[in-house]
């Protein structure tokens, strides 16, 4: 089953810079793929089209049946309920605690107090901070944020996970533990594309890898296929 | 139907919520809405008052008929006739000349002495109509058509001054008028951008739930709530100055101001109906500053 479907999509960006040039890519349900290249190659680009925080200059970008280009800015929120996006800074409100962050998307939907609390708990249990539901923020280390903010990510249960350089403020052992809870993710049905610099997570998790230079597609190895970092 | 009392339900707990968390914020916006409105409800008591004061004194203008001193009772009669079907005819009083030597031999001994033989045969007064009029502004021409009544002699009605009075009070009427609408804008404004500045430090709040998909009225409602609470806590100060300041000044003035000329409002219901209304002001202004806010910061 395709959950992902580019084709011959430009982005070029106001100041005339063209970030993306003629994309194309299918991604399949299930799917596990790193986005690497250099900085400025396209990586974070081509996440913000997926979550149409960008909207392509040119061709088609369909996600779980919604055609992401045509989407007016109103209607975005129906395609950001399919999707958790996690992001090299967090984005955690400092004031939330860790239940309430991750409640924060679920309770704006109207769910049910009860629905909200074992969804939330949920998801909390799945990335291992169950018991500092109570705690904020500022108290928890990098690694931890960048779990609650997974953990916010995937409570409304979405087909797809993106993730823009998660582990890019985070040391090498907090970073696998990061990809090892976005592996048991995975494993459970979600679909996950993460743009990132890490070559040596790359090495270890065998997935498929995109490799983007200057805009371009220049590279798509298949689950395993890719031995080293000497496209990163 | 649930979801939506859910949603609204978690909203108004949310806004209250915000409200403490963003404590220096919310307090820097109630104390603007509370200083604003504390102004705007000075204008109002202020404009209201000198309306109520020009209102009693057009009242107390009077048009002054003397009439012939031979008229009899027919020709009175008739005047009379003439004076109801005037247009502009609020009341009037009949008051004979034998009435008012009456009361002038009251004043004084002098005017005793010399009118306690007069007979109606010899009483040199006039008899006179007091009319009142229904609008000042025309008192002139009303004025002038009871003169042109047969058995009138005299009409008076203070002209040149009511003139005079009546222009500045027109004036003094559409200053207050405008510096109340001036503020009320100005009210609005300085709200407005305070709240901004407010939302302005939680961009980043705005940003996440966008990102986590909440659609534009999600984001929109808990900050219009937010404000409706805002503007709320900001009219209480000035509710409680207007309605315990303005009666008490009522009371230890004894309803007037310096002289018996310059009656107060009384404080019931005005008290009441200004306080709705900088309620209302407060309110709306608190909501219309932060959606107006909240949009700058939304892709619509």
């Amino acid at each position: 089953m395709e959950l992902i479907r580019i084709k011959g999509v430009d982005k070029q960006y106001n100041n005339g810079v063209t970030a993306i040039y003629d994309l194309n890519l299918k991604v399949k349900k299930g799917d596990f793929i790193f986005v690497i290249g250099a900085s400025g190659s396209g990586k974070s680009t081509l996440i913000k089209l997926l979550y149409r925080e960008e909207k392509p200059t040119k061709g088609q970008i369909i996600v779980g049946g919604i055609d992401v280009a045509k989407l007016k800015n109103n209607k975005v929120y129906k395609l950001r309920r399919k999707l958790g996006i996690v992001f090299q800074d967090f984005k955690l409100l400092p004031k939330l605690n860790v239940f309430e962050n991750v409640a924060f998307a679920l309770e704006m939907y109207g769910n049910p107090m009860s629905e909200v609390r074992n969804k939330t708990l949920k998801a909390l249990e799945l990335v291992g901070l169950k018991n500092k539901a109570k705690q904020y923020p500022d108290k928890l280390s990098g690694g931890e944020q960048q779990r609650v903010a997974i953990a916010r990510a995937i409570v409304n249960g979405p087909k797809l996970l993106l993730c823009d350089e998660p582990t890019g403020n985070l040391d090498p052992d907090t970073s696998y533990e990061i990809l090892k809870v976005l592996e048991v993710i995975n494993n459970l049905g979600t679909t996950v594309i993460m743009a990132t610099h890490d070559r040596e997570m790359v090495n270890k998790f065998k997935k498929r890898v995109i490799v983007l230079d200057n805009g371009k597609l220049v590279k798509d190895y298949e689950k395993g296929s890719y031995v080293d970092a000497e496209d990163v | 139907m649930l979801k939506m009392f859910r949603i609204i339900g978690r909203n108004i707990r949310d806004a209250f919520r915000s409200i403490f968390r963003n404590f220096s914020l919310s307090v820097a916006s109630i104390s603007c809405i509370t200083i604003t409105l504390i102004v705007v409800a000075l204008a109002l008591i202020l404009s209201s008052n000198f309306d109520n004061f020009t209102k009693l004194m057009k009242e107390d203008f009077t048009i002054v008929v003397f009439l012939d001193n031979k008229i009899d009772q027919v020709g009175i009669e008739q005047v009379e006739m003439e004076i109801e079907k005037l247009e502009n005819l609020d009341s009037y009083e009949f008051e004979s000349k034998e009435k008012i030597a009456a009361s002038l031999m009251q004043t004084s001994d002098i005017f005793k002495n010399i009118m306690k033989d007069w007979e109606s045969t010899n009483n040199p007064l006039q008899d006179t109509f007091l009319v009142k009029v229904n609008e000042v502004e025309k008192i002139k021409t009303t004025a002038n058509e009871i003169k042109n009544i047969e058995g009138v002699s005299v009409v008076k009605y203070g002209e040149g001054i009511v003139e005079k009075l009546l222009a500045v009070f027109n004036n003094v009427e559409k200053a207050l008028v405008i510096i109340v609408i001036a503020l009320t804008f100005v009210t609005a404004f300085l709200i407005t951008n305070t709240i901004k500045l407010t939302i302005f430090s939680r961009k980043k709040e705005i940003e996440i739930m966008r990102l986590v998909g909440a659609s534009n009225i999600n984001i929109e409602l808990p900050f219009v709530i937010e404000g409706l609470f805002l503007g709320i806590l900001g009219a209480l100060i000035p509710v409680i100055m207007v309605i315990y300041g303005y009666a008490n000044i009522y009371i230890n003035f004894d309803g007037q101001l310096f002289s018996p000329f310059v009656q107060l409002v009384h404080p019931e219901p005005f008290i009441y109906f200004i306080s709705l209304g900088l309620c209302g002001i407060g309110i709306i202004v608190g909501m219309m500053g932060s959606l107006i806010a909240v949009r700058k910061y939304l892709k619509i």
